[in-house]
């Protein structure tokens, strides 16, 4: 944004108007709210500020409001973005705010999306870590160096935010598909040598809605709020399920 | 979502892999009626080739040859990405494919006029 029109549409000390989804399952639709516009203000401030100020009765889903949790993601005009560190600066336009419940998942009221199919879609994936030690051997020492520790490490700072789910127009066309985030898991532990369940997660991620059901456009990537990139991930996974088709399940 | 990630390079690199992979099984039954008439009715042939040397046809060839190409690159695209060790670069290579194809296609209308 340049700075003549950043000071045009961002006066701190005045105001600010947004508009919020409200509804529930059947339906519902964006009402307005004028909201007073602060330095630093991020979006999930202004969603704060009229729950406490204008409309008690508005629901929306925060704990940490530092980035870590990653339970306060929304779509911000039409794009998924963690509202704990989106500045109003960063995304206000021409028109006015707007900010909806996140896309692909059922709504249970105003801003709270229904994350249970999405978290259902971890666990088909295998998600879980499989020990394949007890608590009496020895712990495991690996070198943070080792490639496929490398490769785990590179995924695994996810938050469970949903944006990549948000933004995947595969999941969006079939809702069947796991998804970046799930996918993205599954390849961390894929990748973990400690893992004990590395057949049957590859069963998992490889049957229908699994990774090839993936094309690649990189949503997931570019909303990613940490950087990752499940693409990669999920490549690494169509990677492992041909290589796997073609020594008959003996690689790894 | 707002539609802007439909603007962006991959998103356009998948769509146009789809639709030309689309066009191109279009054109196959043409394709092979014409193969067709090589065995059944060699004089249609011969007035079918004629009615290709039109200027247009041949810029309409350009076109098809333009798909094939767009759809051969982006589809080793896909797999270099799928098969190969991650690369940042995909929108490099998605670039690289589509220039390349506008070479081979620019390369046989040249070639055909």
């Amino acid at each position: 944004m340049s700075k003549q029109r950043e000071t045009e549409l961002y006066r701190p000390g005045e105001t600010l108007a947004v508009k919020v989804w409200r509804g529930n399952a059947n339906g519902g639709g964006f009402h307005a709210y004028t909201v007073p516009s602060q330095e630093s203000q991020t979006v999930l401030d202004v969603v704060t500020w009229i729950q406490q100020n204008a409309e008690p009765t508005l629901t929306y889903r925060f704990a940490c409001r530092v980035g870590m949790c990653g339970s306060c993601a929304m779509m911000v005009n039409g794009e998924p973005r963690w509202t704990c560190r989106t500045h109003v600066k960063k995304v206000i336009g021409d028109k006015p705010l707007e900010i909806a419940p996140l896309r692909n998942l059922p709504v249970i009221k105003d801003l709270a999306a229904d994350m249970a199919e999405f978290f259902d879609k971890w666990t088909a994936a295998r998600g879980q870590f499989q020990p394949s030690q007890s608590r009496d051997d020895a712990m495991a020492a690996i070198s943070p160096d080792e490639p496929r520790r490398a490769a785990a490490n590179a995924a695994i700072e996810c938050i469970n935010c949903a944006v990549c789910y948000a933004a995947c127009d595969t999941v969006a066309a079939n809702p069947g598909y796991l998804g970046p985030a799930a996918l993205n898991r599954a390849w961390t532990l894929q990748s973990d040598v400690r893992d004990d369940a590395f057949a049957e997660r590859l069963d998992a991620v490889s049957a229908g809605g699994g990774c090839f059901n993936c094309h690649s456009h990189q949503s997931c990537m570019t909303y990613c709020p940490n950087e990752l990139n499940p693409t990669a991930s999920i490549a690494g996974l169509k990677r492992l399920s041909a290589f796997s088709y073609l020594t008959g399940g003996k690689s790894r | 979502m707002s539609g802007s990630h439909r603007r962006d390079g991959l998103r356009i690199a998948s769509m146009v892999h789809r639709i030309s992979g689309l066009a191109l099984a279009l054109f196959l039954p043409l394709h092979f009626y014409t193969l067709g008439l090589a065995l059944n009715d060699a004089a249609e042939l011969d007035t079918f080739l004629r009615w290709t040397d039109n200027p247009l046809v041949k810029i309409a060839e350009a076109g098809l040859v333009g798909l094939l190409s767009l759809h051969l690159f982006g589809g080793l695209r896909l797999l270099a990405l799928e098969f190969l060790p991650w690369s940042p670069r995909q929108k490099l290579y998605a670039a690289l494919a589509a220039s390349a194809s506008v070479f081979v296609s620019l390369g046989f209308f040249l070639s055909a006029v």
